[in-house]
C-alpha cells in the first residue's frame, strides 16, 4: 500500500475513518466490546476505558431526520435535540444502533427532556450534571453521580472498575487531550499554515479512531507532518487575511457551511473554543490527585457550557484563545432556539468589544442550507469590516 | 474615468454612474424576480462601456458580471458618509432584510447587525401588509395622517397578517392599522439599532422605506436622535457606496 504524504490526502483520510466508522464499531461488536454512546462532552469517558468499554459520539448533526423528531418534539426546539432524537428514532445512525447503553447528562433543558423520550425506545442512563460551578453543593453532586456512573457501568457490563484502570484511563486520555491540543494548537502560528477547515476535519474526524493509542500516534504524526511542511508555500495564501475564532453551539455537519463561508470570503479561522474542538479538551485530569472522582469531577465540572451558571470558564478559554492565536474577530455561531448560547451572546460580545476589543458576530443558523447566502453576506461583511 | 455601483436589491436594483469622480445619473428599475435582467437594465441606462469599472452589491451581487463585489453593509456606510459626512449610525430598510450599522470617525464599518432570518422587520412586512389593507405603499403618509395607531403584536410577517385580517374583521380604521404596522417597524427596527450600542450623533435612513415620512419621524423619537433623509438619494446609498469603493479601487 501507498503510503499517504500529500496534507490534503492526509485530511481526506480523517474525513474517510470518520465515513467508515460504523464498519469498525460493527468488528468490536463482532469481538464483544461493549459500546456506549454519548451526545456530550460532559460524559467522563475515562470510566468507560477503564470497564474496557468504548465510547462514541452519537449522530446529531443532520437534518435528514429533524421531520420525524417533529412528530414528537416541538418544531421551534434546537435543531441538534431534533437531529439527535430523529437519528435515534429512526435507527438510521449505525452508533446508535450499536450502542450497548445511550449515557445522557441534564445540560439544556431540551436536551434533558427530550431524554426522557428517548428512554422508551433505548436503554439510557442519565447523569445528573449540576447547573453550576463555584459551589461545593454542586461538586459534590458532581462527584457522587460520576462514582453512581461507575456503579452503573459496573453493573450494566458486570464488569469490576478498579482504582488503577481508572488511574491508567485518566492517563491515557491526558495523552490524547495533549495530542489534540498540540494539532489544533496549530492554528496559534502566525502567519497561519493550516486551514481552520483542515483543523476541524481532523479534530472531528479523529473521534472515529477507537483506539486510543493509534488515535494519539495519528495525531502526533499528522501534527509533527504538518510543522515539517514547506510553510513558506503556504503562507501567502494566508497573508493579511483576519483571524477569526469560532465560538458558540456544537458544531458538526451542515454547520460547517459557516466553516466555508469565512474561508470562501477572505477569512482565516485559526481555532475553535466550541466543544466540538477546544472546549472540553483544555483542561487535563489531575493525575496526581489522591481521589479519582475527585480529579474527574474537577475538571468535566471546568467545561465551559453555556449551560452553566455563571459560565466562568467560557471567558476564561475565550481570553487566553484571543491572545494566544492573535485574533481579530469571534464568530459566535449559534444554533435557532439554542436558548443557552443565543442568551450568554449578549456577554460574549461585551467581553469580545469592550474588555478584549476584538470584533464580534453573532450568527444564528440551523441545519438547513437555505440560509447558506444570508450567512455569506454576513460574515463577508464581517470580514471586510476586519480588513478595511 | 467611469465607475458604476450597482446594487442589485430584492425589490429593486439601483445604479449610479461617477465619472471623473463626480456623480453623474443614476437608475433605479424594479428587481421582478430577475436580478440579472434588471442589471442589464440599468446599466444599459447609465452607459456602461467596456472600460466601464463596475463595483455591485446587495443580495445579487454575486449573479452580475463585475470588476468587484462587495456586501451591502460595507457599500451603505461608504454611501451614507458620502451623502452625510456628519452621521455615525445607519439604518437600512431592504426588501429582503434590515441592518444597521455603526460607523467610526474615519467612515468605517464599526459594528453592524442584520436581521434574523425572516421577513420580519425587513420592508416585506410592511409590503405585505400594505396589500393586505389594499392600499398604495407609496402613498403611505397621506393615507395615515389622522390615523390613531393599533397594536400590533405579531412580528412574523405571517402571523400579523391575520392578526391585520382580523382587526380587518372586528372593524378597525384600516388607517389606524396601518398606523399600528409602522409603529411595529420602527419599534423592531430600533431595538435592532440598541443592539449595536448607539451613544450619540445622528442616523441616516436608507432603504426603500426611507422615504416614509412617518416612519423617519418614529424611529427618530424612539431613538431620541435626528434621522436624516436624503430625498433624492437615500434609496441608492448603497450603490454610491459601491462606486465610491470603485473609484478607490481603480485609482
Amino acid at each position: 500500500m501507498r503510503i499517504k504524504t500529500e496534507l490534503p490526502e492526509i485530511f481526506e483520510e480523517f474525513d474517510e475513518a470518520r465515513r467508515q466508522g460504523f464498519i469498525q464499531v460493527k468488528q468490536l461488536k463482532e469481538k464483544g466490546v461493549p459500546v456506549i454512546g454519548v451526545y456530550c462532552t460532559f460524559m467522563p469517558e475515562e470510566l468507560i476505558i477503564a470497564a474496557n468499554a468504548v465510547q462514541i459520539s452519537l449522530c446529531s448533526t443532520s437534518d435528514e431526520t429533524i421531520a420525524t423528531a417533529e412528530e414528537d418534539l416541538p418544531r421551534n426546539l434546537c435543531p441538534l435535540i431534533k437531529s439527535s432524537y430523529g437519528f435515534a428514532k429512526t435507527d438510521k445512525c449505525p452508533f446508535f444502533y450499536f450502542s450497548d447503553l445511550v449515557v445522557g447528562e441534564t445540560t439544556c433543558d431540551g436536551k434533558k427532556k427530550m431524554y426522557e423520550y428517548m428512554e422508551e425506545f433505548k436503554p439510557l442512563y442519565l447523569m445528573q450534571l449540576p447547573n453550576m460551578k463555584n459551589s461545593k453543593a454542586a461538586f459534590d453532586l458532581w462527584k457522587d453521580e460520576i462514582v453512581r456512573f461507575k456503579e452503573k457501568l459496573e453493573a450494566f457490563l458486570d464488569v469490576t472498575i478498579t482504582e488503577k484502570q481508572i488511574r491508567e484511563a485518566i492517563h491515557i486520555k491526558n495523552l490524547e487531550r495533549e495530542a489534540r491540543k498540540n494539532f489544533y494548537g496549530l492554528g496559534k502560528i502566525n502567519p497561519t499554515i493550516i486551514k481552520g477547515s483542515e483543523i476541524f476535519k481532523v479534530m472531528y474526524g479523529v473521534n472515529y479512531t477507537f483506539e486510543k493509542d493509534s488515535l494519539i500516534k495519528k495525531l502526533n504524526d499528522t501534527t509533527k507532518l504538518i510543522l515539517e511542511q514547506d510553510s513558506e508555500s503556504i503562507k501567502p495564501q494566508f497573508e493579511g487575511t483576519p483571524r477569526i475564532l469560532i465560538t458558540g453551539s456544537p458544531m458538526g455537519g451542515v454547520t460547517e457551511k459557516v466553516i466555508r463561508a469565512v474561508e470562501e470570503n477572505g477569512g482565516t479561522i485559526v481555532g475553535f473554543e466550541n466543544c466540538t474542538v477546544a472546549k472540553a479538551v483544555e483542561r487535563l485530569v489531575d493525575e496526581e490527585k489522591e481521589d479519582v472522582y475527585e480529579a474527574l469531577a474537577e475538571k468535566y465540572i471546568d467545561i465551559g457550557c453555556a449551560c452553566m451558571s455563571n459560565n466562568v470558564s467560557r471567558f476564561a478559554l475565550l481570553e487566553k484563545m484571543i491572545e494566544e492565536y492573535e485574533v481579530d474577530g469571534i464568530l459566535d455561531m449559534v444554533l435557532q432556539s439554542c436558548h443557552p448560547y443565543s442568551v450568554e451572546s449578549l456577554k460574549v460580545k461585551r467581553f469580545c468589544q469592550e474588555e478584549k476589543k476584538v470584533a464580534y458576530l453573532y450568527l444564528e443558523t440551523d441545519y438547513s442550507t437555505t440560509d447558506i447566502e444570508q450567512i455569506n453576506t454576513r460574515v463577508a461583511a464581517f470580514i471586510e469590516m476586519l480588513e478595511e | 474615468m467611469r465607475v458604476i455601483g450597482l446594487d442589485s436589491g430584492s425589490t429593486t436594483t439601483k445604479g449610479v454612474l461617477f465619472e471623473d469622480g463626480n456623480l453623474t445619473s443614476k437608475k433605479l428599475v424594479l428587481t421582478l424576480g430577475d436580478p440579472k435582467k434588471a442589471a442589464e437594465k440599468v446599466f444599459t441606462e447609465l452607459g456602461r462601456q467596456e472600460n466601464t469599472y463596475v463595483v455591485s452589491t446587495g443580495y445579487g451581487r454575486r449573479l452580475l458580471a463585475a470588476d468587484k463585489v462587495v456586501t451591502e453593509i460595507t457599500c451603505h456606510a461608504k454611501g451614507a458618509t458620502f451623502l452625510n459626512k456628519n452621521i455615525q449610525y445607519i439604518i437600512d430598510i431592504g426588501g429582503q432584510d434590515s441592518k444597521v450599522i455603526r460607523v467610526d470617525h474615519l467612515n468605517k464599518v464599526a459594528d453592524f447587525k442584520m436581521n434574523d432570518k425572516c421577513a420580519a422587520g425587513t420592508g416585506r412586512f410592511v409590503e405585505v401588509l400594505m396589500q393586505t389593507l389594499d392600499e398604495d405603499l407609496m402613498r403611505i403618509d397621506e393615507f395615515i395622517s389622522k390615523a390613531k395607531p393599533i397594536k400590533i403584536n405579531s412580528m412574523c410577517t405571517v402571523f400579523a397578517e391575520s392578526e391585520v385580517i382580523s382587526l380587518i374583521g372586528e372593524g378597525a380604521k384600516k388607517e389606524d392599522i396601518a398606523l399600528g404596522v409602522l409603529h411595529s417597524i420602527a419599534s423592531r427596527i430600533s431595538n435592532q439599532l440598541r443592539q449595536i450600542n448607539p451613544t450619540e450623533g445622528s442616523i441616516f435612513f436608507s432603504g426603500g422605506l426611507s422615504h416614509i415620512k412617518t416612519l423617519t419621524e418614529l424611529i427618530s423619537m424612539n431613538i431620541k436622535m435626528p434621522v436624516y433623509y436624503d430625498q433624492e438619494f437615500s434609496q441608492y446609498a448603497g450603490a454610491i457606496g459601491a462606486a465610491r469603493i470603485g473609484l478607490q479601487n481603480s485609482e
